[in-house]
């Protein structure tokens, strides 16, 4: 156990390291850009019509005036306080922001992440165990296609369809437009989040799919499953049995470790159905020259990656029988 | 007494892909791992096929047992108490009456618990209880049914996959390698579980590298030179290299320690590689012009065993 | 052996003429975009938002412009970034993989600890952010599609370096004093090669979909050029109003394009990998 818990600790600490330098990378990624927030934000035509003052003020709101290294360690403070800033365009905290935005993905992101990983695992399992013929020619051909598909395109062919054509489901946002809060349901709610999870679950499968396959065939080639078709197991017991409960560990490990893929394909998927996500507000942040929010939305979102690949990673050591009972005794 | 088993002509082919020296090519090939083999084992009696490590005896075992790769096939046949063992018939058999003993631990599941195993995913009381005997038989408690392989060592693995074949009456086993990284002694008592499953009634057919080992307890010796059988003999006939027929077998004889171990030059060719004639020619002493140029050297009754030579009376 | 010669004749043809016909087909989508690009950006009033008809094969958009030159303007743009990005972020990947695999310790320490961290922000995030740093447009999505495309490539390079410098030949040649660099340039990269060949083409497909998307965003290209992430942004405001083609051909197109790399790449990885020929 005690060997378990430092391993987990020598994670953390290079998780830490990690996201430290995620940090340094997106500040200085953002102080490089060209870009000058005031006349992104604020307009040419009406910094010319403002007083030096005026400017002097904005200048200060925006950080400009201030040295890159001052200002990164400033905020490495703060967040060694819990306090991530403040966000430039929204006027809010920047945790205040991110956790309004996260609440409102997370559902679909979660959604679209455990159905990906089912179908993805189911199809993986389905390709290896008919392995050449139309089956997996069929499951191959749609990874192959969905994978040189644009998330974003996928999106608005969905919207196409469905929104537009069929008029079965919104257009986007996450609630019905000009609807007071209170009065929103969670029928509402389902119904905005279908879409965007759906191009999700979608897009997600490919990856896991192809994995599970190869995993798959190996399987079906070990000695075991020799063994097991010898001792006249059937074929679907051999595929069960053996195939999947050896194939499961590493496909939850991979969509565990694929969180980021997600996540990047829930920025582009909220874009086009204007759903009010944290992959909204990265745009947003970005496109606005918004520092604080979009170091925050950065950090933040390379921390649940990071979480992820730490869950494969323990995962594995508490699954495994192997390292399980070893770590018992030991 | 009616065999168990009888086997005709079987030849047993499959494919192989080698990459070209060239980037993106590749060449397929036709490979015989068994050529025109021959055999017949009666009830109680173990029947041992010797060959050298890597000349496709495992895939023997596979075309009897009907679970063969999918890129190989095999010509000839195979009869089974008297009637054709169709893939279909032994489909049913298979774990039935007709039991693989295989090499070692990889050989089961690494993420499944040995008892799960050897019950194959049935959980009624008397599949229980049979695991439980054939377990308890090669001495395993009742905590190695709660282990998974990994836990298990060599000699334990062994013996739960011999329990594996008696978790039902077998009435053929076919044992295929079962003692490499043994020592002699541990593969002596494997041996003699195999010489007690036969005394009950099984038919066993035994297929090793190791002549001393097939010796110390089989009835009957099928030697195996380049995929071909190129000798039956009886156990008794290797009491004295004169009751050889093949001078291949000879000079296994001469190989083995009580013989002088002296080692026979040469290499044996691959079984990929052999086109026509004697595949020993190479090697033999009194190898003739025919023997090169013949397409294919018939297996011929000689002196109450059998012999894949064109001039066997030269040996003497 | 007839039946050998056969198979292997079979497999060099259908690679020889699949390889072939993509490269013309791509290389004739680039060439025909470059003449286009002028028509794809005229405007002319009196035919606005027609819907696809025999003289506009993708309709127009409310502007008048002809869609299919659009179209075509955009898949060459995007195959010409692609092609560059995919080339760039492959020569960082052999770089810093060998580098990692060769100097070992503290080198693969540092370059492995880059990995992890490009590889732990969400690619289109990344893509962004550098994009940002260029200050947007061509530059900023060449670099940004280039600097962050290479660590999966990077690790297989360093993992198939430090596998082939166990094998024999190599420890041998190190010892009969052949140097470093000597070694890597004669007797790896030989062998390296199909892998990193696989790699490189299979980078493509994400290369352009990364330009595509970015540009989508609006990180990337200006929305005067006209990119394929710009016509299916500006295609947005228009969904609701029916004028479906906007959208559907030219992410069609796309996406074709896109599976022509993606299949080239395929064929060429099973080619390499004897194993998936029964597949």
């Amino acid at each position: 156990m005690k060997h378990r818990l430092g391993f987990a600790g020598k994670k953390l600490i290079r998780m830490a390291l990690l996201l430290f330098g995620v940090s340094i990378v997106t500040f200085l990624l953002m102080c490089a850009s060209p870009l000058d927030p005031l006349q992104t934000n604020v307009g040419q035509a009406a910094l010319g019509t403002m007083s030096p003052e005026q400017i002097e003020k904005l200048e200060t709101y925006w950080g400009v005036d201030t040295p890159p290294v001052e200002r990164y360690l400033g905020w490495l403070l703060d967040v060694a306080r819990g306090d991530f800033g403040t966000s430039l365009l929204y006027r809010q905290p920047v945790l205040t922001v991110i956790g309004d935005r996260l609440a409102s993905s997370f559902w679909v992101i979660l959604s679209a992440w455990v159905i990906s990983g089912v179908l993805g695992l189911t199809m993986g399992v389905m390709a290896g165990a008919s392995r050449g013929k139309w089956p997996d020619r069929l499951i191959r051909g749609y990874c192959l296609l969905i994978s040189s598909t644009p998330a974003f395109w996928l999106a608005i062919l969905l919207l196409l369809i469905f929104a537009v054509w069929l008029g079965w489901l919104p257009v986007g946002l996450s609630v019905p437009a000009g609807m007071d809060a209170a009065a929103v349901t969670a029928a509402d709610r389902l119904r905005h989040a279908i879409l965007p999870a759906l191009t999700l679950s979608i897009t997600g499968v490919a990856n896991i799919a192809l994995h599970t396959r190869e995993k798959m065939i190996d399987v079906l080639e070990s000695d075991y499953v020799l063994f097991a078709r010898a001792r006249g197991e059937s074929e679907a017991s051999v595929i069960l049995r053996h195939g999947l409960r050896n194939v499961a560990l590493p496909a939850i490990t991979l969509q565990f470790a694929s969180v980021s893929e997600i996540i990047g394909g829930s920025v582009l998927v909220e874009q086009v159905f204007s759903y009010p996500g944290l992959g909204q507000a990265a745009v947003t942040a970005g496109l606005g020259s918004d520092l604080p929010l979009l170091l925050g939305i950065t950090v933040v979102t390379a921390a649940i990656v990071f979480a992820g690949n730490l869950i494969a990673d323990l995962l594995y050591g508490a699954v495994d029988p192997k390292i399980r009972k070893g770590a018992a005794r030991g | 007494m009616k065999p168990i088993l009888q086997i005709k002509h079987l030849s047993v082919y499959f494919t192989q892909y080698e990459q070209d020296r060239r980037f993106f090519s590749f060449q397929k090939r036709r490979i015989a791992a068994v050529k025109d083999l021959s055999l017949e084992i009666q009830p109680g009696q173990i029947t041992a096929v010797v060959g050298a490590s890597g000349s496709g005896k495992s895939l023997l075992a596979h075309s009897i047992l009907g679970i063969l790769p999918y890129n190989s096939h095999m010509e000839g046949e195979i009869r089974y108490d008297g009637e054709p063992l169709t893939e279909k018939r032994a489909k049913k058999l298979r774990g039935n009456e007709i039991f693989l003993i295989p090499q070692g631990v990889t050989y089961l599941d690494p993420l499944m618990k040995v008892g799960e195993q050897l019950r194959k995913g049935k959980k009624d009381p008397n599949t229980k209880q049979c695991c439980r005997m054939a377990l308890e038989r090669y001495g395993l408690g009742a905590d190695v049914e709660e282990m998974y392989p990994f836990e298990l060592s060599g000699g334990m693995a062994r013996r739960v996959l011999i329990a594996s074949a008696v978790t039902e009456r077998p009435r053929l086993i076919i044992a295929d390698e079962p003692t490499p990284g043994l020592d002699a002694r541990a593969a002596k008592r494997i041996l003699s579980h195999f010489r007690e499953l036969a005394d009950e009634g099984a038919g066993m057919l035994f297929i090793t590298h190791d002549l001393e080992l097939a010796l110390s307890v089989a009835d009957e010796v099928v030697v195996f030179y380049a995929g071909e059988t190129i000798e039956k003999a009886k156990a008794k006939d290797f009491s004295d290299a004169a009751n050889l027929r093949h001078p291949y077998t000879r000079a296994l004889w001469h190989a083995m320690p009580e013989h002088g171990f002296r080692a026979s030059e040469g290499t044996q060719p691959y079984a990929g590689n052999v086109r026509k004639g004697c595949p020993y020619a190479g090697q033999c002493s009194v190898c003739r012009e025919l023997c090169r140029t013949k397409e294919q050297i018939p297996l011929i009754q000689y002196r109450s065993g059998e012999v894949r030579c064109l001039y066997p009376d030269e040996m003497r | 052996m007839k039946s050998m010669t056969r198979i292997k004749t079979n497999q060099r043809l259908w690679t020889t003429v699949f390889f072939l016909a993509a490269v013309v087909i791509l290389a004739a989508v680039t060439a025909a975009g470059i003449l286009t690009e002028g028509y794809a950006v005229e405007t002319d009033f009196s035919q606005r938002n027609l819907s696809p008809s025999r003289q506009h094969l993708f309709g127009t958009d409310w502007m008048g412009r002809d869609m299919l030159a659009r179209t075509l303007s955009g898949l060459s743009l995007s195959i010409r970034i692609g092609v560059l990005t995919a080339a760039v972020s492959a020569a960082v990947a052999l770089l810093l993989g060998t580098a990692s695999a060769v100097f070992g310790g503290k080198a693969d320490a540092a370059i492995s600890w880059c990995i992890d961290l490009v590889m732990g922000i969400p690619h289109i995030l990344l893509v962004m952010l550098i994009s940002l740093a260029c200050g947007r447009g061509f530059a900023g999505v060449v670099a940004g599609v280039a600097l962050s495309h290479w660590p999966s490539l990077a690790r297989v390079v360093r993992g198939e370096i430090i596998q082939l410098r166990q094998a024999p030949y190599i420890l041998v040649a190190e010892k009969m004093g052949v140097s470093k660099l000597q070694n890597i340039r004669r007797h790896m990269l030989p062998h390296l090669f199909p892998q990193f060949l696989t790699g490189l083409i299979l980078l493509f497909p994400h290369a352009i979909l990364h330009e595509a998307s970015v540009t989508f965003l609006g990180f990337g290209l200006s929305s005067e050029q006209p990119a394929i992430g710009v016509i299916l942004s500006e295609s947005m405001q228009y969904l609701t109003t029916g004028k479906w083609w906007l959208a559907l051909f030219p992410g069609l197109a796309l996406v074709l394009v896109v599976t022509l790399f993606a299949l080239l790449g395929e064929r060429v990885r099973r080619l390499l990998d004897p194993s998936s020929v029964h597949d």
